[in-house]
């Protein structure tokens, strides 16, 4: 456990030393999107009943945040500890690749949800959120940003260099985040965007989130968590499959 | 006594390379061993398979005897490796680093034996900087730093003097040597072949895959080795075919000619001045681990 604790330790001091990059910056990020769409379309949208525009949007962009920088956190810390080599450090110690997954994840959802609350705490004075179902909130935090962790994982295993993560980055989680229902209600969309955005598992895990918020979304929370569930575990397996190999980190 | 390293029918490819083609090496606790061979011999993919960052495809590897793949938990608490690549963490300083890999090893509270490592190495002084602030040297020691954090009685060094200069060269070999004298076991791959002799109690050459040599030192240069004769010429000589015989090497005009007993010294001057050279300069060589790796490498 030792190992685990030591790794996990570095994992979350690592961001924490740049957190000017890592922290600040996307919820800097997340607050430009709300003060820009909230200006433009809080007057001539509401997606759901009694709920403005910018109430709405906000979080969806706590969620969108927790989702990205958790990918980012473990896809980016394994790629630079591949790349300069230092990864050695982590494969020679008595450490389990449960122990190894674990650390990684779970350093990788502290990071999203510290980016997520201030993203949280910046939007207050734009809009008052109800917390309706704080249970909910806490629910998809932890399952979304465990999701997008072993994501990031396994691309930062599999990238042999930056721009093979920047791909992935940019060609995949971030069409599937900005598409998920982040700045709209799927109910805008017409009828075969909205089928197309059921096989979105961000649009569950951002519908879910918003559920937690105001009471209402798009699909029913436990057909939201379920889906986020099974998705998290299956990568959640294939992840530690990859681990238990040794692919890609040790020959 | 359990060997400290025991590898049995290691085998190894990567893709059409044979890195290791069935190995098998004891080494004895409180062994100085060095690990010998050209590029490519695969002394580097036999210490990744000893310390899991490779994984063998046949044959067995155990430290103080746990199986590094079935009990690789305890092989790794038994196991310090220096890497050979100067690898280092740009995120944290010395100290910092040296107190992660203390936990990743299980140990909390190690700042007295961490103290006294940096003492040793000549770190104190930049246990507060940036790894990236350090030197080539210093990095270097860094590593073996971090390698000790955990007190592992076995210690393998893959190359731990490539580009170092000679005071801190020295200075690493005094430390090490104290490591192998209070008991720890010392694994050594190098390129310097008279620190290997210097050294090494035992060597194991590798060539190919395939260990083709392995010896105490002193036996390897008794076998392979013998005092030699360098002779600068006035001119070209053709020798009798006695006395080509005995030529290790022919450079230009200069000759090494190889003897066992020093009594031979004065026929060999001899022969070459009957055979019609004058002798401009000479040089006594003693037998050293260049010729015996030469020797072995262009036998195998």
């Amino acid at each position: 456990m030792e190992g685990f604790k030591t790794l996990l330790y570095k994992e979350c001091l690592r961001f924490w030393k740049v957190g000017f990059q890592t922290v600040l910056s996307p919820v800097l990020t997340a607050v430009l999107y709300l003060l820009i769409f909230g200006h433009v379309l809080e007057d001539h949208v509401q997606p759901f009943p009694g709920v403005s525009y910018t109430a709405f949007l906000v979080p969806g962009l706590v969620m969108m945040t927790v989702l990205q920088n958790a990918f980012a956190n473990s896809s980016s810390s394994l790629i630079q500890s591949k790349i300069t080599g230092n990864i050695v450090f982590v494969l020679l110690p008595p450490i389990s690749y449960r122990e190894f997954y674990a650390a990684y994840v779970l350093a990788a959802v502290l990071r999203g949800g510290l980016c997520g609350v201030g993203v949280l705490l910046a939007a207050q004075p734009f809009a008052a959120l109800p917390f309706a179902e704080p249970g909910w909130i806490i629910a998809f935090t932890l399952l979304g940003g465990a999701f997008l962790a072993s994501l990031g994982v396994i691309a930062g295993i599999w990238a042999d260099k930056f721009d093979q993560l920047a791909a992935f980055q940019n060609f995949l989680i971030m069409p599937l985040t900005m598409l998920s229902g982040v700045f709209y209600s799927i109910h805008s969309l017409p009828v075969f965007w909205q089928g197309v955005s059921h096989f979105n598992p961000f649009f569950f895990m951002i519908d879910g989130f918003r559920y937690g918020f105001f009471g209402v979304s798009d699909v029913s929370p436990w057909t939201s968590i379920g889906v986020v569930t099974v998705c998290f575990v299956t990568l959640a397996l294939i992840t530690l499959q990859m681990l238990g190999r040794g692919y890609k980190l040790r020959a | 006594m359990i060997p400290a390293i025991r590898i049995a029918g290691v085998t190894k490819r990567f893709r059409s390379l044979q890195a290791l083609a069935g190995v098998d090496l004891e080494v004895a606790q409180g062994e100085f061993f060095g690990l010998l061979g050209p590029n490519g011999a695969g002394k580097t993919t036999l210490i990744s398979s000893l310390a899991g960052l490779a994984r063998p495809d046949s044959g067995t590897l155990e430290v103080m005897g746990h199986d590094v793949v079935k009990a690789y938990r305890q092989a790794r608490l038994a196991l310090g490796v220096v890497p050979q690549e100067l690898v280092f963490d740009p995120f944290f300083s010395v100290r910092e680093m040296l107190r992660l890999q203390s936990g990743y090893f299980g140990i909390r509270n190690n700042d007295d034996w961490i103290d006294e490592i940096l003492h040793h190495l000549d770190l104190t002084s930049k246990a507060a900087a940036n790894m990236r602030m350090l030197s080539g040297g210093m990095k270097r020691r860094a590593l073996v730093a971090q390698a000790l954090v955990h007190r592992p009685p076995v210690i393998v060094l893959d190359e731990p003097t490539a580009g170092v200069d000679v005071e801190l060269r020295q200075g690493l070999w005094q430390f090490i040597r104290k490591l192998n004298q209070d008991g720890h076991t010392i694994v050594l791959t190098t390129h310097y072949l008279e620190e290997a002799e210097t050294l090494c109690g035992r060597i194991a050459m590798l060539k190919a895959g395939k260990v083709v040599a392995l010896d105490t030192t002193a036996n390897l240069l008794q076998r392979f080795a013998s005092h030699t004769l360098r002779v600068s010429l006035a001119g070209t000589v053709t020798l009798p075919p006695a006395l080509a015989a005995k030529v290790l090497a022919m450079e230009g005009k200069a000759l090494t000619l190889g003897f066992e007993s020093f009594d031979e010294v004065a026929d060999l001057l001899a022969g070459v001045r009957s055979a019609g050279g004058q002798v401009v300069d000479m040089a006594l060589g003693k037998p050293d681990m260049e010729q015996v790796f030469v020797g072995i490498m262009n036998q195998n």
